[in-house]
């Protein structure tokens, strides 16, 4: 078995007197698709902003790739090859749809300041480098004919597309979704769970999600990690923990 | 309902990709005019003394739309920077005088204002750039006071045995009995030659224009415009905040500075004043972008070529010219920003757009 792509151990953090969440593991392989589950303010939100960098960890270490990144910043930690969306949606909405794609390519098509002022040869070809790039990118996920809106144009289903879009154009290895399904209706979600199917098999990536809708889980999902006050409740197959009584007492209900 | 929409979208990009060769079409269009009627003798001279100033609010309306519009901070300390540069330039030209060719002069002293206003633009925005929204705007407004008072208590001198400087007074310079003073404290530099001109001014405005949409319509004008957008999603996919809002706040100091520069060669006496250099200028400058629509360039230079146009046309009507000033203000406030206004306006460009439409059709 090759290394896992990411190795999260004992993993805390606390605010104030609140363990918000405590010595969390998980192990996610290449290719692997794995979700997260839990109630509210379980500490899923927060585990993600600890694997970004937007916070920095008590105690814990996380491995991504075979390269420790505990402890490095948000910036660094996307060039290292995480890449994310947020819960709620975060698009630079007076942006077009193709610039807020375009934005996510900013680091993997450099050219500088005042090539850009002075609209020199590099500029045109690697602006059209991006234009290809971005493109091909709004195509897989539908995009394509709204690539001149203004991203706040855009119907909610379509935003929270976008968000993907902009976080793969970073290139990322690994991919955290936070609830990418929230308030979308059983037709969009459907639809949205094909969009992330297709994006694991495309880009070969690995997927690591927040979710609240079950049929979305139980659905692509291969295992699952269910959160409760900042613990690790139950992990394993997604069969098994949605099957086990205490997952069902704590956060399905009966 | 969505489509007309999208095809609204659609059109301002479009626009706003023409926008660029319309606003340098503008400028010259009107520089032409300009020179037409000094040709023919058409222009009063209160008129031609407005010529030069005109090119100086725009450029500081167009460099600090790059703050307020487009890295989206308030910034209330510009004036400052212009200050900075009209200092730095004028002693510059002060200092070499009759040694070197004039324009060439003039030249050089842009390049050291702009360099020296960018310095500051970077000392300044390294401490004030980690603050935001209304503490961001009261630093930046501490900070033009605090350039323009300094400025005020600097002597600054030169003789047989090197340069001398002083915080003090003219005395405490200790100059040989040869020797001349270039700042004078409160009274500022003077002699500095009256180099500027209406059409270097056009061409400093043009070359302003230039760099500031260029840069806009960059990939680091999208770093600008993605950060200030969603600072913490521009983070997550890897884009340096700091360094991106630096630039930003450095070229628009620049820019301000070469301004100060302008000014500076205007004038025969140059001295840090509030009402040149104070905040009533710096938020005088914000006003014209506020009024030319916040992130628009064309909108920046024509609202300081109105605004600093009327109190001077409405110097005829004496009694009233302040009161029909501040209609003109609220007039423009509302044609830009209320809701109703842009719905009619929207509606006049689409009926019009319809007839054009009909007539190609024919």
């Amino acid at each position: 078995m090759a290394a896992p792509m990411l190795e999260v151990k004992s993993l805390s953090i606390s605010f104030g007197g609140l363990k918000a969440v405590d010595s969390f593991d998980v192990t996610i392989d290449k290719g692997q698709l794995y979700g997260l589950i839990g109630p509210n303010g379980a500490g899923k939100t927060t585990i993600f902003n600890l694997l970004t960098g937007v916070y920095k960890p008590d105690t814990g270490s996380i491995v991504l790739d075979g390269k420790n990144i505990t402890g490095k910043k948000t910036i660094e930690i996307n060039q290292c090859g995480i890449a994310r969306t947020f819960q709620n949606i975060r698009l630079f909405k007076d942006l077009t749809v193709l610039d807020n794609v375009k934005a996510g390519l900013h680091n993997s098509h450099p050219y500088s300041t005042l090539t850009g002022i002075f609209r020199l040869p590099k500029y045109y070809k690697v602006e059209k480098e991006m234009n290809e790039k971005a493109m091909d990118l709004l195509k897989v996920f539908d995009l394509d004919k709204e690539s001149h809106y203004k991203a706040s144009n855009l119907p909610y289903g379509k935003q929270r597309k976008l968000e993907i879009a902009r976080a793969l154009a970073t290139n990322p290895k690994l991919l955290l979704l936070d609830e990418p399904a929230a308030g979308m209706n059983p037709n969009e979600t459907a639809e949205l769970m094909d969009t992330i199917r297709f994006v694991r098999k495309e880009f070969h990536m690995t997927i690591l999600l927040i979710e609240h809708d079950m049929k979305l889980v139980s659905g692509i999902c291969e295992q699952l990690t269910v959160l409760n006050f900042g613990q690790v409740l139950a992990s394993g197959e997604t069969s098994q923990v949605l099957n086990n009584p205490q997952v069902i007492t704590a956060y399905l209900g009966e | 309902m969505e489509v007309e929409y999208a095809m609204k979208t659609q059109k301002s990009i479009k626009d706003l990709l023409k926008g660029s060769g319309v606003t340098y079409g503008m400028v010259i269009l009107a520089y032409l005019l300009v020179e037409i009627a000094l040709k023919t003798g058409n222009m009063s001279s209160l008129m031609q003394g407005l010529l030069v100033p005109l090119c100086i609010y725009s450029i500081l309306a167009v460099s600090l739309n790059l703050v307020v519009g487009i890295s989206g901070e308030l910034s209330l300390g510009h004036a400052g920077f212009m200050c900075v540069g009209a200092f730095s330039g004028a002693l510059f030209s002060k200092a070499f005088k009759g040694m070197i060719d004039p324009t060439l002069s003039l030249i050089i002293a842009i390049i050291i204002g702009a360099a020296v206003a960018a310095v500051f633009g970077i000392l300044i925005g390294i401490p004030v750039l980690r603050l935001r929204g209304d503490y961001l705007a009261i630093v930046t407004l501490a900070f033009g006071e605090i350039i323009k008072n300094i400025i005020n208590a600097i002597y600054l001198g030169v003789d047989s045995s090197g340069i001398h400087f002083s915080m003090k007074s003219e005395v405490a310079l200790k100059l040989d009995a040869e020797g001349t003073v270039l700042i004078k404290g409160a009274q500022g530099i003077t002699g500095t030659p009256q180099a500027s001109t209406f059409t270097i001014g056009v061409i400093l405005l043009l070359i302003t224009l230039f760099i500031v949409i260029n840069l806009v319509n960059s990939r680091t004008g999208r770093a600008i415009m993605a950060i200030r957008d969603n600072r913490i999603a521009a983070e997550s996919i890897g884009l340096h905040i700091t360094k991106y809002k630096l630039l930003a706040f450095t070229v628009s100091a620049a820019l301000a500075g070469v301004a100060g520069v302008l000014y500076a060669h205007n004038l025969t006496t140059l001295a840090a004043l509030p009402k040149n250099f104070g905040y009533n200028q710096s938020i005088m400058i914000l006003v014209f972008v506020v009024l030319g629509g916040i992130g628009n360039v064309r909108g920046s230079v024509i609202a300081a070529v109105v605004l600093t146009l009327l109190p001077e046309l409405l110097r005829g009507l004496n009694n009233y010219r302040m009161l029909i000033y501040a209609i003109v203000l609220i007039a423009m406030m509302l044609f830009n920003s209320s809701p109703k206004a842009i719905e009619l306006r929207e509606r006049f460009a689409d009926s019009f757009k319809k007839k054009t439409a009909k007539k190609e059709v024919a």
